[in-house]
C-alpha cells in the first residue's frame, strides 16, 4: 500500500486560502457586471412597485448585475425623493440611477451623465419624443435624463358625465372611446368651462380647480396661459408680463374664481382628488388617480367620470404634463450597466407591463406607445380613460408651466407658483391689476437676475 | 488638593527628570479638568459634527450661486431683502412665533396654577390628560386639525352648519389661516409650559401664600407679588427655548397650508424648503434659513442677560 505523504502546515494553509477564495470566485461569476443602486419613485398604485422590482431583478439576474432598489416617496409633506436628489448631488455619492420629477434634470444636470446614446437609440426605435420631455430633459442640446413612463402623467379633464349632460354638454360625444377627430370637441373651450362653472357651484359640484402653490394648481394654470398664448418670460429670458394675453388670462381667472370652491387658494395635490371622490366636484384636472380611488371608495362617482383633454383657448389645446426622468449620476461607478438597465426598461414590452399594473396612470414617453390596450379596457364606465393619453386626433399638445422661459427661470416660476400668487392677489385679495403686475415684475426680475 | 493635583514642588523632584515627565503626565491626566474635558469629548465631537460644521457649511452654501459652482458673496441675501415675498415670510415668521409663544406661556401659566390648586390623584389625572397634545407627534396633530378645517370635510364647519352659521374657509383667508397655524402650535406646545411652571410652583414655599392670605392679599396680588417673581427665570428660559423651536417650525405650515394663500403663511423653514429643495436652489434656501439666526441671537441675548442678572441678585 502506498504511503500517503503527511500534510504539512504549509499545505494546510494553502488549502485553507484556496477554500476561502472559492466563494469570491462564485460571487464574481454571479455578479460579473458589478452592482447598481437605483432610486425609484414610490408609486402610489400598490401593484406598481413589485412589478418594476421584479422586472429589474430579472434583468439583473440575466445580466449578472447585483441591483439594489430604494423606493422614495414624493409629496407635499413627504419629499424623500427631492431630499435624496439634493443630498446626493452635494455629496457626490449615493445611487447610480436617480429618479427626477419634472425639473430635476435641469436642477442637477451638472452632476448627471449625458445619455445621448441611449436617447438616440430609443428615438430611432420608437419615433419622435414629446417636446415637453425634450424641454425638461435636454441641456445645451444633450439628453441628461431619460423621460420614463413610470410616474409620468397628464392632468387632463376628469368630469362628471351627469353634470355636464344636465348643463347641455355630452362629454362622451366630445371624446368618444374610439378613434375620432378633433371637430367633435370644438365646444370644449375655456369659455365653455366658465359658462358651466356657476351651475356647478350652485349644484354643490364646484369645479375642483386649485389656485394653490403645489403642482396640480400650477400645472393647470400653466396650460391655461399657454392656451391663450400668454407667457410670463419668453424663450430668450425677456419679461413678457404686461402683454394683453397675460391680462386676459388674469381677468378670466378673476371671473372663474367666484365659482371655484372656497378653499381653492389653499388647494394642495390631494384637494382636487378629495373633491371629486367625495362627490363635491363635477370637474378636476388630474390623472386618473382620483377616478381610480373613487372606483374603490365611491363607485357611483367613478361610474360617472370621463377623462379627456383640457379645454382649448385661442392659441390651442394643452394638457398639463408632469414627466418623470431617470438620470445617471456622473459619479456612478457603473454607468454602462445603468444605461443598459434604463434602455431595457424603456422597451415597449416593459413599458406596457408597467402601464398595465398602474391601471393606465403612467404615460409612455413615446406617442407610438399611446395605443396600449389598457386605456380601452379600463372601466367603469368602459373607456373612461381612453382619452387620457394624447391621441393623434386630439389636436392637443403637452405643456409644463413656465415654458418657454429658459429652464433656470422657469423652475422658479413653477416652484414659486408665481402666476397663481398673482391670481390670488387679484381675485381674492382684490388688489389692482397694476399692483399685481408690479409685484410680479419685481419677483420675476429677481428670478431672471438670479 | 482640591483640584486633584498632589502639590509636590518642582524642587523636590530635581534630579529625577524622566520620573518627573512621567509623573507630570500622570498628574495632568489625573486633573479633574482634564478628565472632564476627556469625558465631554464625545459630546463636543457630536456638537461639532452635527451643529458647528453644518452651521458654517450653510453659511458657505448661502454664498454660492444657484448651481453651487460660483462664489457670489452676499448676493442671495440682497436678493431676499429686495423680495416682497420674503418680507411676508419675515412678518409671518415673527407673528407666528411671538403669538404662539405668548399664548403658550399664558395658557401654560394659567393651567399650572389651576393644576397646583387641584390636589392628590385628581391632579395626576388632569396633568396626564393635559400632557396628551404634547406627546402626540405634531405632524399627526396637525393632520387632525387639517381634517377639521379643510374645505372638503371640515368638521368645524359641519358643527357651525348645525347652528345655521355659514361655512368659513378657515385656511383660505389670510388671517384665519395665520391664526390657525399659530393655534395648532399653541395646542401642541402649551403642556410643556404648564409642566415647567407647575414644577417650579411646587418649589415655592406655601408659607409665602399663607402669609399673604393673612395680610389680606387677593389672588391677583398673590400671582403678581409671589408667583410671578418666583417664576420669572423659568418663564424667561421656557420662552427662549420655545422661541427657538417655534421659529424653526416646519411641519405645521407645510401640512396645514403649504404657505398658501399666496405665500402669506410661509415661515422661514417652509420657504427655505420651497426654494432650496423643491426649487433646487440650495444656496438660496440656506440663506433663508440663516435669517433665523440673528433674530434668535437678539432674543437670546436679552433673555439670557435678564436671567443672569436675576441669578446674580439672588446670590
Amino acid at each position: 500500500m502506498k504511503k500517503l505523504r503527511p500534510v504539512s502546515r504549509r499545505d494546510a494553509l494553502k488549502l485553507a486560502a484556496a477554500g476561502a477564495a472559492l466563494p469570491l470566485v462564485h460571487m464574481r461569476t454571479a455578479h460579473a457586471a458589478g452592482s447598481l443602486k437605483v432610486a425609484l419613485w414610490d408609486h402610489w398604485v400598490p401593484a406598481a412597485n413589485p412589478a418594476i422590482q421584479k422586472l429589474i431583478a430579472d434583468w439583473g439576474a440575466k445580466n449578472k448585475v447585483d441591483v439594489s432598489i430604494d423606493l422614495l416617496q414624493s409629496g407635499t409633506a413627504n419629499a424623500k425623493l427631492l431630499l435624496a436628489e439634493a443630498a446626493e448631488s452635494l455629496a457626490g455619492t449615493g445611487h447610480d440611477v436617480m429618479t427626477f420629477q419634472a425639473w430635476g434634470v435641469q436642477q442637477y444636470h451638472q452632476h448627471l451623465e449625458p445619455i445621448d446614446d441611449v436617447m438616440g437609440g430609443l428615438i430611432k426605435q420608437y419615433g419622435a419624443i414629446d417636446p415637453t420631455s425634450a424641454y425638461l430633459g435636454k441641456v445645451d442640446g444633450h439628453w441628461m435624463g431619460l423621460p420614463t413612463s413610470v410616474g409620468s402623467q397628464y392632468k387632463p379633464s376628469c368630469a362628471r358625465i351627469s353634470y355636464f349632460s344636465k348643463a347641455g354638454y355630452d362629454v362622451r360625444q366630445w371624446y368618444p372611446n374610439a378613434p375620432g377627430n378633433a371637430k367633435t370637441a370644438t365646444d370644449w373651450t375655456y369659455d365653455t368651462l366658465l359658462k358651466a362653472a356657476p351651475g356647478a357651484k350652485q349644484a354643490g359640484l364646484a369645479f375642483g380647480l386649485g389656485l394653490g402653490l403645489t403642482t396640480d394648481s400650477v400645472d393647470w394654470t400653466g396650460a391655461l396661459l399657454r392656451a391663450y398664448g400668454a407667457v410670463l418670460v419668453d424663450e430668450k429670458g425677456n419679461l413678457q408680463l404686461r402683454s394683453d394675453a397675460v391680462q386676459q388670462v388674469l381677468e378670466y381667472l378673476q371671473k372663474l374664481y367666484e365659482f371655484l370652491p372656497a378653499d381653492t387658494v389653499t388647494y394642495d395635490d390631494a384637494s382636487n382628488n378629495k373633491a371629486l371622490i367625495s362627490g363635491q366636484s363635477a370637474l378636476i384636472f388630474n390623472p386618473p388617480s382620483a377616478w381610480w380611488v373613487a372606483r374603490r371608495d365611491a363607485p357611483k362617482v367613478a361610474e360617472d367620470c370621463w377623462t379627456f383633454p383640457s379645454p382649448s383657448g385661442p392659441a390651442g389645446r394643452f394638457n398639463p404634463y408632469l414627466p418623470f426622468f431617470w438620470g445617471i449620476w456622473s459619479f456612478s461607478s457603473n454607468k454602462t450597466a445603468a444605461k443598459d438597465l434604463i434602455t431595457w426598461l424603456q422597451q415597449r414590452e416593459q413599458v406596457e407591463t408597467l402601464c398595465d399594473v398602474s391601471v393606465g396612470y403612467d404615460i409612455p414617453t413615446f406617442a407610438s406607445m399611446h395605443d396600449f390596450k389598457i386605456w380601452s379596457e379600463v372601466k367603469p364606465p368602459l373607456g373612461t380613460v381612453y382619452n387620457y393619453p394624447i391621441r393623434p386626433w386630439h389636436d392637443t399638445q403637452s405643456n409644463v408651466s413656465g415654458y418657454p422661459a429658459p429652464p433656470r427661470i422657469a423652475i422658479q416660476l413653477y416652484n414659486n407658483a408665481t402666476f397663481n400668487v398673482m391670481t390670488v392677489k387679484l381675485a381674492k385679495g382684490k388688489q389692482k391689476m397694476k399692483d399685481v403686475l408690479d409685484w410680479a415684475e419685481n419677483e420675476i426680475n429677481g428670478y431672471i437676475n438670479m | 488638593m482640591a483640584d486633584g493635583t498632589t502639590g509636590i514642588s518642582a524642587d523636590a523632584l530635581h534630579g529625577f527628570a524622566p520620573s518627573v515627565r512621567r509623573g507630570g503626565l500622570r498628574r495632568f491626566a489625573q486633573r479633574r479638568s482634564t478628565i472632564a474635558v476627556l469625558m465631554c469629548l464625545p459630546l463636543i465631537a457630536l456638537i461639532a459634527g452635527l451643529v458647528v460644521y453644518p452651521f458654517f457649511y450653510s453659511i458657505y452654501l448661502s454664498m454660492l450661486s444657484r448651481d453651487a459652482t460660483r462664489f457670489i458673496g452676499l448676493f442671495n441675501y440682497r436678493y431676499l431683502l429686495r423680495s416682497d415675498t420674503f418680507d411676508l415670510v419675515i412678518f409671518q415668521s415673527c407673528f407666528f412665533a411671538i403669538t404662539a409663544v405668548f399664548f403658550k406661556a399664558l395658557i401654560g401659566f394659567i393651567l399650572a396654577h389651576v393644576m397646583h390648586n387641584i390636589s392628590g390623584r385628581d391632579q395626576r389625572i388632569w396633568r396626564g390628560l393635559l400632557l396628551i397634545p404634547w406627546v402626540i407627534p405634531p405632524a399627526l396633530s396637525t393632520l387632525g386639525f387639517w381634517w377639521m378645517l379643510s374645505g372638503n370635510y371640515s368638521a368645524v364647519n359641519w358643527i357651525l352648519g348645525q347652528f345655521g352659521i355659514p361655512q368659513v374657509a378657515w385656511l383660505s383667508n389670510t388671517w384665519t389661516a395665520r391664526l390657525w397655524v399659530a393655534g395648532v402650535n399653541v395646542w401642541y406646545g402649551t403642556p410643556f409650559f404648564m409642566i415647567m411652571y407647575l414644577a417650579t410652583l411646587k418649589s415655592v414655599p406655601d408659607q409665602l401664600y399663607e402669609a399673604a392670605a393673612i395680610d389680606g392679599a387677593t389672588w391677583l396680588q398673590k400671582i403678581r407679588f409671589i408667583s410671578l417673581p418666583m417664576l420669572r427665570n423659568i418663564i424667561s428660559i421656557t420662552v427662549l427655548f420655545s422661541l427657538i423651536v417655534t421659529f424653526a417650525n416646519f411641519d405645521i405650515v407645510q401640512i396645514l397650508t403649504t404657505g398658501a394663500p399666496a405665500d402669506t403663511t410661509h415661515v422661514f423653514a417652509t420657504y427655505a424648503f420651497q426654494l432650496g429643495i423643491q426649487g433646487g436652489n440650495i444656496s438660496l434656501g440656506a440663506a433663508v434659513s440663516l435669517f433665523i439666526f440673528p433674530i434668535l441671537a437678539v432674543f437670546s441675548i436679552f433673555i439670557l442677560r435678564g436671567v443672569g442678572r436675576r441669578a446674580r441678585e439672588g446670590m
